[in-house]
């Protein structure tokens, strides 16, 4: 066991933070700054960091579930608007069905309540569900029922985009929009493969969900520091310092979890996989909010101002939350697979357990 | 980064496992009764012997030179099988070790490691909690000797202790704090208050001599025998029992509190575990019973308890780049208390109160885990320390 980052995973963070800190918005009028998104989308696009997930020769990903969480985390830190995590679920669904990359931008779409990917018959209206992080894209993908599992349908966007995230837009599908195949799948998607698919997007969220954490502490500790009251920082009250030090906790406990999610959505056996990101997308989910209004609390009536960052931060936040589900969805996950799975007779170590229909 | 065990982690745990079916003591949950506490030398002393107890601590003093990331493997098989925790005591070793010479490092560490030498430490006292450094516990030098006069509180394992790990004041004209100095742990706030770190020593006292009384303290989940009170009144130590150098006793006893915060060197992610795995048990074995909100409660312990476990993966393994003692203990304290306190809390959601003369052993865990905030350090001071150290705010 050796849970370090490598010396190449550490480079990978330390570009990413670059990148963002570099372009991302750092005001909330910079978000209507179209000139700077551009080019935040063109270094994201260039890195090739919205790739990571597509398959090579043999059908194994670029990069693990780690590679895809430090660049998840460092985007969300810095608020990037830009789109990575509906392409990068995009990518994990094509790999896995054997289809070729996009052709152009794509997202995916997920069930009205955002706790699982949508799933809709083709040549039906996929009418109610939620396409997200839509920024760019032409298309999303969803689920088909197939014979034995699932295949890969999509729906073109054209609905207005909006939602509670300022820096990934969400569309709700209208009536007319019908699910089409999608070109060149190889395999159906089985229960396993599902299951390994919301693992890893659990993952995602969760690293998602630690980079808005991060971003929100940094940004309401400088606050603390600077801002004056009484004739002193505001942040050598043990009432602000005692705020901002759960908050810290809370980010760590996070990480270490989600950490795991990361390595284990490749790594591990599906059922383990998604009970890895059920903690931590659980634990993040908890821990996000309450840091997240942390946030604008320190910030005092200015928190609560819409020129203020931190709320763009509980923002972010609450998608990264919501998407295939929060913490009751993921509680609910971690006791199935303690109190139900675990009644089923153990595989040997290595040996690939079956993911669950209801785990999903 | 990877979380699986190596071909030679793979074929230690195979071993533990093996060793664990036959020797498992059969111990009660830890902490909640008297029985775990008089149990538990002989279970250091088996695990020690079996050699799954010291992995990583120098050979020398009777470790075994393996990566810290070992002892997640003993706390993960520890909880499986059942078995009671390994013994807390990294704290103590990683101080002797950082500030005893070689002479004492030779002569104290092995029977701590080897469990054949019962420690306690004796830090606290009535008027020193949070704020430690106004510790008044006296070493006055006579000869060959030093001589200890002072009373010590919340001092585990006192009752069956061989010898007290203690800090007292040897340099007698540092001012000691007054009644109006302001208790705090978050930084100096003045030159005196500064000052007052100096002029303490460290001392390994026998505990089986006149001049020692020991009490036991009973808690409120009814255990008397892993707290107690010690009172020395003319207890003698030679001066090469000193570890340190006269007056760098605050230094070794940072380093044993920073050390006492880490669940990694606890050991208590399997002491969760087990607690967890058994309500889990209990759900599972009847699960119309239990109601929405228990079952709620026992996800949330789930939770806390295996991210506890990854934390301390994520921690051991930096310690492969070298060991150190920063803030950040503070951060691992304060996860450790929520982990204690939610297993606690789903311990009294599942596992109830019992009335009249049924087994009360959930309800002792649950009142067990209110210490969690208080003991090595309070958790206000905890969030003091991640403020001001790790997050940069000011001081008051």
């Amino acid at each position: 066991m050796d849970v370090r980052l490598s010396p190449e995973q550490r480079a990978l963070r330390d570009s990413a933070a670059q990148v963002v800190d570099r372009l991302g918005p750092r005001a909330v009028g910079e978000l209507d700054d179209g000139e700077r998104a551009a080019k935040l989308d063109a270094a994201v696009s260039a890195s090739g960091w919205r790739e990571l997930r597509t398959g090579t020769e043999d059908g194994t990903p670029w990069a693990s579930g780690v590679e895809v969480a430090i660049v998840a985390e460092e985007l969300a830190r810095g608020l990037a608007d830009a789109p990575f995590l509906g392409p990068t679920l995009a990518a994990e669904l094509r790999r896995m069905a054997g289809a070729p990359a996009a052709a152009a931008p794509e997202t995916v779409a997920l069930a009205p309540d955002l706790s699982a990917l949508a799933c809709r018959p083709e040549g039906t209206s996929a009418g109610g569900c939620v396409a997200v992080d839509t920024h760019g894209a032409a298309s999303a993908l969803l689920l088909a029922p197939a014979q034995g599992g699932h295949t890969l349908g999509q729906v073109d966007l054209g609905d207005p985009e909006g939602g509670p995230d300022l820096t990934r837009p969400t569309v709700v599908l209208g009536d007319a929009a019908a699910v089409a195949p999608v070109a060149g799948q190889t395999r159906v998607l089985h229960d396993e493969a599902e299951t390994r698919i919301t693992a890893f997007g659990l993952a995602l969220t969760s690293a998602d969900l630690v980079g808005a954490m991060r971003g929100a502490i940094d940004l309401a500790a400088g606050y603390a520091r600077e801002r004056r009251q009484y004739g002193t920082p505001i942040g050598s009250f043990q009432a602000v310092q005692h705020l901002l030090a759960d908050a810290a906790v809370a980010v760590e406990g996070s990480r270490s979890a989600t950490l795991h999610a990361a390595w284990g959505a490749d790594a591990l056996p599906p059922g383990e996989a998604l009970a890895a990101g059920a903690v931590a997308k659980a634990y993040a989910a908890r821990a996000a909010r309450t840091v997240c209004e942390t946030a604008i609390q320190v910030h005092g009536g200015i928190g609560n101002t819409w020129e203020c960052l931190a709320h763009v931060y509980l923002r972010r936040a609450l998608l990264a939350t919501d998407v295939l589900g929060g913490t009751g969805a993921n509680l609910a996950r971690v006791l199935d697979h303690e109190l139900v799975s675990r009644q089923t007779p153990q595989p040997s170590p290595g040996e690939t357990q079956g993911g669950r229909r209801g785990l999903r | 980064v990877d979380f699986g065990d190596s071909p030679e982690e793979a074929a230690f745990r195979a071993r533990l496992r093996d060793w664990l079916r036959d020797n498992d003591p059969g111990l009660p949950a830890s902490s909640t009764s008297d029985d775990y506490w008089a149990g538990q030398a002989a279970w250091h002393r088996a695990l020690y012997d079996a050699g799954f107890f010291g992995l990583s601590w120098p050979t020398d003093i009777g470790g075994r030179a393996l990566p810290s990331v070992y002892d997640v493997i003993v706390d993960e098989e520890l909880a499986a099988a059942g078995a009671p925790p390994r013994p807390s005591l990294g704290y103590l070793v990683q101080g002797i070790l950082e500030h005893g010479n070689e002479d004492v490092r030779r002569r104290f560490l092995p029977g701590i490691v080897n469990g054949r030498d019962r420690w306690c430490q004796g830090f606290s006292e009535p008027d020193a909690g949070s704020d430690l450094a106004s510790l008044r516990t006296r070493a006055e030098r006579d000869g060959d000797e030093y001589v200890i006069t002072g009373h010590k509180v919340w001092t585990s394992y006192s009752d069956v202790a061989d010898w007290c790990l203690v800090l007292a004041r040897t340099d007698h004209d540092v001012p000691v704090a007054t009644d109006s100095a302001p208790a705090s742990s978050s930084g100096p706030t003045g030159r005196n208050l500064q000052r007052r770190h100096e002029g303490i020593s460290a001392f390994r006292v026998s505990m089986r001599q006149p001049g020692v009384e020991q009490r036991p303290l009973k808690m409120i989940n009814g255990i008397t025998s892993e707290f107690g009170e010690v009172l020395f009144d003319g207890a003698r130590v030679p001066a090469s029992d000193m570890i340190g150098a006269p007056g760098e006793g605050w230094k070794l006893a940072m380093t044993v509190v920073s050390h006492e915060r880490e669940p990694g060197e606890l050991g208590y992610v399997a002491r969760y575990k087990k607690v967890v795995k058994e309500l889990a048990g209990l759900v599972r074995a009847e699960p119309d019973r239990y109601g929405p909100e228990q079952v709620r409660d026992l996800g949330w312990a789930l939770v806390e308890a295996e991210m506890l476990r990854l934390h301390v993966c994520r921690r051991l393994s930096d310690r492969l780049d070298g060991i150190t003692h920063g803030p950040e203990g503070s951060i691992d304290k304060l996860l450790m208390t929520q982990v204690e306190q939610a297993v606690g809390h789903a311990a009294l959601s599942v596992g109830g109160t019992a009335h009249g003369d049924a087994d009360d052993t959930w309800l002792r865990v649950y009142l067990y885990s209110r210490a969690q905030s208080v003991m090595g350090g309070t958790s206000q001071i905890q969030r003091n320390l991640v403020a001001t150290r790790i997050l940069g705010l000011p001081t008051s």
